[in-house]
């Protein structure tokens, strides 16, 4: 839910990460982490397993800068991706604004992003949300792969409402601050129509 | 939430601090965001804090739900020098960071006494957030240049 304190005059919005195990959550966040100027980031806090795997969350706040004098924050989190941390993912995805479905496009990981989007349409259920009706970004992950699926079979299994569908490469920054964008227009063009 | 109540809110915040005898006192909403901050934050990542601090009450109510609890209403963390309290108001979190110049006990207290009038201060924030969301065209001004802005 979009915090809005009219006293400080800041816009404060949820964006969340979805997406199965490995597919590149973390390491979107981590890009915008390194790429953006001290002044407009707090710490990216993570908290993850001895071997790295996101446990509960990833956590950054990034400030974009003001509209119509209000601030706007953004909260990015992402979300555990291994099928066994489900009662996580559904508590993170409360008070979202705005989600991001990274996906792995290596031809062994289809079944595992179709069960994790199908999840997330449960979890979002679970909280009151409809996927269909929130701002929703499709992220096509590890695009410099070998052994990836083609973008338009990729969209035609995933795609589900027309949203926006951006080719990345998140370990080297390719279409990660596109995906940023793109998701956090939606939430604020959500907010002027709200 | 409207400036006059969010002075209320930093009143109360302020007040609790010094009954507590608390290091830091500060509000923060279920999905994590800040609301007020009042005390010695000094190198303390607010903004960090808060969003843990919202995960740790959704985790332990998501422990609650699975014992047949609706929720835990109070978290409390001891360390060696410096612990915290949180205290579950509505939607809100009540955060209390203290040290040895306080102790739980008073702090849960001071926090009890002031959960009626915080109680209050936000269902008319609720209250007044209805009503400015039925007439609000402030957000509704908002062109599609300004939001591209933000990200030249």
């Amino acid at each position: 839910m979009t915090f809005i304190n009219y006293a400080s005059r800041e816009i404060n919005c949820k964006i969340v990460y979805y997406g199965p195990g490995l597919c590149g959550k973390t390491t979107n966040l981590q890009y915008i982490f390194d790429s953006t100027a001290p002044q407009s980031k707090g710490k990216l806090i993570s908290l993850a397993t001895e071997t790295d795997r996101t446990l509960f969350f990833d956590f950054m706040p990034l400030e974009l800068g003001t509209v119509r004098g209000f601030k706007t924050r953004f909260h990015l989190y992402t979300v555990p991706g291994q099928v066994f941390y489900d009662a996580s993912r559904k508590l993170i995805l409360k008070g979202v604004d705005g989600v991001v479905f990274v996906a792995d496009s290596q031809e062994e990981r289809m079944d595992a992003n179709i069960e994790s989007l199908y999840n997330l349409e449960e979890n979002l259920q679970a909280q009151g949300y409809d996927l269909t009706a929130i701002p929703y970004v499709l992220q096509l992950n590890k695009r410099d792969l070998p052994n990836v699926i083609p973008v338009a079979d990729l969209a035609a299994e995933l795609q589900r409402k027309g949203e926006p569908v951006v080719e990345a490469v998140a370990s080297k920054g390719v279409g990660v601050f596109d995906t940023l964008k793109a998701v956090a227009k939606q939430v604020l063009t959500e907010l002027r129509k709200s | 939430m409207q400036e006059q109540q969010f002075r209320q809110i930093e009143s109360v915040v302020a007040k609790l601090r010094l009954d507590a005898a608390a290091r830091v006192v500060f509000l923060v909403d279920k999905d994590g965001q800040q609301i007020a901050v009042n005390g010695e934050v000094g190198n303390i990542d607010t903004t960090s804090l808060a969003s843990l601090a919202a995960g740790n009450v959704a985790a332990t109510g998501g422990m609650a739900e699975l014992i047949g609890e609706k929720e835990f209403p109070t978290l409390s963390h001891e360390g060696e020098r410096e612990s915290i309290h949180i205290c579950v108001i509505g939607r809100v979190l009540l955060v209390v960071i203290f040290d040895d110049r306080s102790s739980l006990g008073l702090v849960k207290l001071r926090v009890k006494q002031v959960t009626p009038e915080l109680h209050a201060i936000f269902e008319e924030v609720a209250r007044t957030t209805k009503e400015a969301a039925n007439d609000e065209s402030f957000f509704a001004e908002i062109t599609d240049e300004d939001i591209d802005s933000l990200f030249n």
